[in-house]
């Protein structure tokens, strides 16, 4: 079976500014993909044009076998969408809303069993105005699922909502996950991609930075991005000040702190060694160049001209 | 197509359904007319003529307040809080949709002026229309046109929260202009040339034919080409402006 989105060479252009500078993804069926990326990255406007909101400048995109630009039925009738905002009906309840949106399509799911799976069964008969903001999100959820689509998008599904709604939030995810429906999921939120997705997009300035499993970004070569240190050295000196330090060669690294240590006849507290989590490959590809040169001279030295700094202190 | 139809009508229903649950939406679309219409009466109560212009004028204003004021309202709402742009990520056909928010805008303009001709006729001393097929002739151009300058209009609206001032800052002008023109025979020649350009006094010129005066569609066939121009305005720029979601500033 062919992917259930394949994106090639996408390009986005408004006006004179670039939102999407050649993107390439492809999405098996049943995969979690998640796109990561700093607000203004390109993310949403990258999932719009596949959900055929937008039109594209230039590149090729199939989803689910169709061109999402031709906005035909066939599409939209196996596709569910969680939009980052708004758009629910205020006089009507969920159940109301459910039974409406179920009409749409050829196939759709039970309104109750819909409600249950968002967890919003206590709720169903209370109008929509009178919903708190993460009830009104998992209708939002219930109306992505209610047409039973082989495709979800879920942009930002978790903004805004605090850590118990988005713990329920990512349980739905995978729950849907196990039924079989391919996910592509944007999100700002590391530990989000970490525990939904099987692979992930970092993108910033329209392109993609690295691309892979949340876990190994970083860590292979295929996917290491250039510049971006293996491991990650940490202790607290003498003086109780936390020292972190990336370096290619743990070996050598600790080896040269080690030895310094023992000669001024101190221990290196809470000495570690780590390889990059998502957040830091995440941090170090999407901070601005001049930012990655303040913090660097602040937190992250280089690894040889640190090794001497501490062997100084 | 049946089923275009269906969900069409499913449309229709969930917009009346909403509504009679929205207090003010019931209010100003529905009540507001109905209460012009009391007053007037009261006050012009027992000066025939007066009753006789009261009428018209007062449908024609329904006309224009349960479209144009309301679809304004609505398009901006629905675009602004994400509804359209909802819709659209739906198979829900877009036809079928715009068919169902449309009807409901066409129900109340339909209970209003059944209101105010029977009204005409058991307290107004007016009898019912003389004319009915001229009536409905001149509802649904009023309808259609103003419908039609109610989505354009709504393309100018950046927000919701200024859709009122938006709204009343074209409605209560037309609405004056158009009803002192047609009430008083000595209007200044420039004021009525632009209640004679616009599409609610032609409008109310119609009704006045076919529910008190008579004078035939051929009598007001001028006002019945204004209104269609306009119409046909409206809808150009109705369609071409539409825009599914906020934009973005």
């Amino acid at each position: 079976m062919s992917d259930a989105i394949e994106v090639g060479g996408l390009h986005k252009r408004y006006g004179d500014f670039e939102a999407v500078r050649g993107i390439d993804i492809s999405v098996a069926v049943g995969e979690v993909f998640g796109l990561l990326g700093p607000n203004g990255a390109g993310k949403t406007t990258t999932v719009e044009i596949l959900e055929g909101y937008r039109a594209r400048s230039a590149g090729e995109v199939s989803v689910l076998g169709h061109d999402p630009a031709r906005r035909e039925l066939a599409l939209r009738r196996r596709i569910g969408i969680v939009l980052q905002a708004g758009g629910i009906y205020g006089h009507l309840t969920p159940r109301e809303t459910l039974r409406h949106w179920a009409g749409f399509y050829r196939a759709p799911r039970e309104v109750e069993e819909v409600l249950a799976l968002v967890g919003l069964s206590e709720r169903a008969d209370v109008r929509a105005r009178k919903l708190s903001g993460g009830q009104l999100r998992r209708l939002d959820f219930a109306l992505a699922l209610i047409g039973d689509p082989d495709l979800i998008f879920l942009d930002e599904p978790t903004t805004g909502f605090d850590p118990e709604a988005r713990r329920a939030a990512w349980e739905t995810i995978l729950s849907l996950k196990e039924l079989g429906k391919t996910i592509l999921l944007t999100t700002h939120y590391l530990d989000e991609a970490q525990a939904l997705a099987d692979r992930v997009a970092i993108v910033k300035d329209g392109r993609i930075l690295a691309i892979g499993p949340p876990n190994e970004l970083g860590s292979h070569p295929p996917t290491h991005p250039p510049g971006a240190a293996h491991y990650r050295v940490a202790y607290r000196d003498s003086t109780g000040e936390r020292v972190e330090m990336q370096t290619d060669n743990p070996t050598r690294t600790l080896h040269e702190l080690t030895e310094a240590a023992l000669a001024r006849g101190e221990q290196l507290q809470e000495l570690s060694v780590g390889r990059p989590s998502l957040e830091d490959v995440y941090l170090e590809l999407t901070a601005d160049a001049g930012a990655v040169a303040s913090s660097a001279s602040a937190t992250l030295p280089e690894t040889g001209a640190h090794a001497e700094g501490g062997a100084d202190a | 197509m049946p089923e275009a139809v269906a969900l069409t009508w499913r449309q229709y229903r969930l917009e009346r359904r909403m509504f009679w649950r929205n207090p003010s939406a019931a209010f100003f679309n529905f009540a507001l007319p109905l209460l012009f219409l009391v007053a007037g009466g009261a006050i012009l109560s027992g000066r025939q003529h007066d009753l006789n212009l009261l009428i018209p004028a007062i449908a024609g204003m329904a006309v224009m307040s349960t479209t144009f004021t309301a679809l304004a309202y609505n398009i901006v709402f629905l675009r602004e809080r994400g509804v359209l742009k909802r819709i659209r990520g739906t198979p829900l056909p877009t036809g079928a949709y715009f068919g169902g928010v449309a009807a409901n805008a066409v129900t109340n303009t339909a209970m209003q002026i059944a209101i105010i001709t029977i009204a005409g006729r058991l307290f107004f001393g007016i009898g019912w229309p003389q004319d009915w097929i001229e009536l409905v002739v001149f509802v649904v151009a009023g309808v259609v046109c103003f419908a039609a300058l109610g989505v354009a209009f709504a393309h100018t609206i950046p927000n919701f929260e200024s859709t009122a001032a938006y709204v009343n800052a074209v409605f209560l002008p037309v609405v004056f202009v158009s009803f002192y023109v047609f009430d008083s025979k000595s209007a200044p020649a420039f004021l009525r040339n632009i209640a004679e350009a616009l599409p609610l006094k032609p409008l109310i010129d119609g009704l006045n034919g076919a529910m008190v005066t008579g004078t035939s569609i051929a009598g007001n066939a001028s006002a019945l080409v204004v209104i269609v121009l306009w119409g046909v305005f409206g809808t150009v720029l109705a369609v071409r402006g539409f825009t599914w979601e906020q934009r973005r500033s």
